[in-house]
């Protein structure tokens, strides 16, 4: 099973690799459009500000590939901006478009919370996930992850999915309850690292490559 | 809702994890993979990597240790220690580092901090203020592991060094560092009250109560620990018989005098920290 990792010159793409070895996933790391159509799943990482992602994207002609790999059903991980990116747009730094696999929205995280104490942005820290529904959890690659686990996040933009359904888990954050892994269909999105995330991550993507199917 | 880290801090000379006290004279305690394994396991929440002697020679020998490490070891590392160039933050991070620790290549050149963080993003860029306490009260911050002092006063270098872009801070007392004297409370909230991105606190705890105060008077978002933890450790392995390594010499087998340090493991510090009613990641 090979699964693809899409370089397009942003991100560490480094830890997410080896989670993938680390559950047995054969790997390749590849801005290779004949790679990127033949693999088995794909993950899309990120790191850093939406609109660059999406002009890199596009510089690399990688925009078009993805969608079609996307309609196949073949399984679709997106990690932290990688997540972000499967939204329509994004308010970061003006209006940016995004892939818009799921409808809604990026939005920063106010620099105070609603005690007008001030918060840090970025969040960088460990963080729960709680389940939206039962259902939704149980079939997902959280199935048999303890809900409200910790998780490391690392962001300063959060999704807000049009229709609650797209919404695997919440967390809360700056007295915000938002979006912080979505499902729809084939597509997975997590906001936070679960290559970064010890054991319980690990066991993420170990529950996660039990859906590709060769 | 805040939830604090517990930062292990491992500083590394050559192939060895070493502790000195105000960052110099260093002791030897073992090798780096096998502290690092032993926290990874034992709940700690990330690592920091910091070579301590990279920023004298110029050199950057940590690559084969990282990746060694990162191999195994699924949580965030940061590292840093003589991080001049691009390039160099490329190599780090390509060895399986997460985060880079920047100081003295961004007090000579502070655009290298926006450089860094749009090429790599901001969450990746991390700056490491080092600083000495002048006679007038003010904070000065020094590089070279506080050997060289800069006149740059503190608060305002860490007001520029998030404008320019940097994810995080990591504010060590080179006063306290290594002496269990207990965190510099004023410098760390200083710090922590004048910038919106998250700030580590880093050198002085002897003990649990200093960490707890770092939160509740210092507001530190998170903390970077190293005697504590690395006593506690090397009390493990010594007790284990798993003291093989050529570093783990004279120092440890002197009878563990490890001064006014309290030696805790990070369950300990968690458990404690939580029985307070601070916010972090349990361990169970």
């Amino acid at each position: 099973m090979k699964v693809a990792i899409v370089d397009y010159g942003l991100g560490n793409l480094f830890s997410i690799n080896q989670a993938c070895l680390h559950v047995g996933l054969d790997t390749k790391i590849t801005s290779n459009l004949t790679e990127i159509k033949n693999a088995d799943a794909m993950i899309l990482p990120g790191v850093g500000a939406f609109g660059d992602a999406m002009n890199y994207l596009k510089k690399s002609e990688l925009v078009a590939p993805i969608k079609e790999f996307v309609k196949t059903g073949k399984p679709f991980l997106g990690i932290c901006l990688g997540m972000q990116l499967m939204f329509t747009d994004s308010e970061e730094f003006g209006s940016n478009e995004g892939l818009n696999f799921i409808k809604g929205k990026i939005l920063k995280f106010p620099s105070h919370d609603t005690q007008n104490s001030i918060v840090k942005v970025p969040q960088i820290q460990w963080n729960q996930i709680s389940e939206n529904t039962d259902e939704i959890w149980s079939n997902s690659a959280l199935k048999n992850i303890p809900k409200k686990s910790y998780m490391h996040f690392v962001h300063s933009f959060y999704a807000k999915p049009e229709n609650d359904n797209h919404i695997l888990t919440y967390t809360e954050y700056a007295d915000i309850k938002y979006a912080s892994a979505v499902i729809k269909d084939n597509l997975t999105g997590f906001q936070f690292h679960p290559e970064k995330s010890g054991e319980l991550g690990l066991k993420i993507y170990e529950n996660w490559a039990k859906t590709i199917i060769k | 809702m805040k939830n604090v880290r517990i930062i292990p801090r491992l500083d590394i000379k050559g192939p060895n994890l070493v502790k000195g006290i105000h960052l110099e004279g260093l002791r030897v305690l073992g090798k780096p993979e096998d502290f690092a394994k032993y926290y990874y396991e034992h709940g700690a929440d990330e690592l920091i990597f910091q070579d301590v002697v990279a920023s004298l020679y110029e050199r950057n020998s940590l690559h084969e240790i990282i990746s060694r490490t990162a191999k195994n070891i699924f949580i965030p590392l940061t590292v840093g220690g003589g991080l001049r160039s691009i390039d160099d933050i490329k190599q780090v991070l390509r060895a399986g580092a997460d985060k880079v620790s920047l100081n003295t290549a961004v007090i000579r050149n502070p655009n290298f901090i926006k450089e860094a963080s749009l090429k790599f993003g901001s969450s990746t860029i991390v700056v490491a203020i080092e600083a000495i306490k002048q006679p007038d009260g003010r904070y000065f911050a020094f590089i070279d592991n506080g050997r060289e002092e800069t006149g740059i006063e503190v608060v305002s270098w860490a007001q520029k060094v998030e404008e320019l872009g940097a994810g995080e801070i990591v504010i060590t007392s080179v006063d306290r560092e290594g002496t269990g004297e207990g965190y510099d409370f004023e410098l760390i909230k200083k710090i922590a009250d004048a910038v919106g991105i998250p700030v580590i606190a880093h050198g002085g705890a002897s003990n649990i109560n200093n960490v707890k105060e770092a939160i509740t008077i210092g507001h530190a978002d998170a903390l970077a620990i190293a005697s504590i933890f690395h006593y506690h450790v090397a009390e493990q392995f010594s007790n284990n018989g798993d003291s093989k390594e050529e570093g783990n010499t004279a120092f440890l087998k002197s009878g563990r005098n490890f001064g006014i340090i309290k030696p805790s493991s990070i369950e300990e510090v968690k458990e404690q920290l939580l029985e307070s009613g601070i916010s972090c990641r349990p361990i169970k």
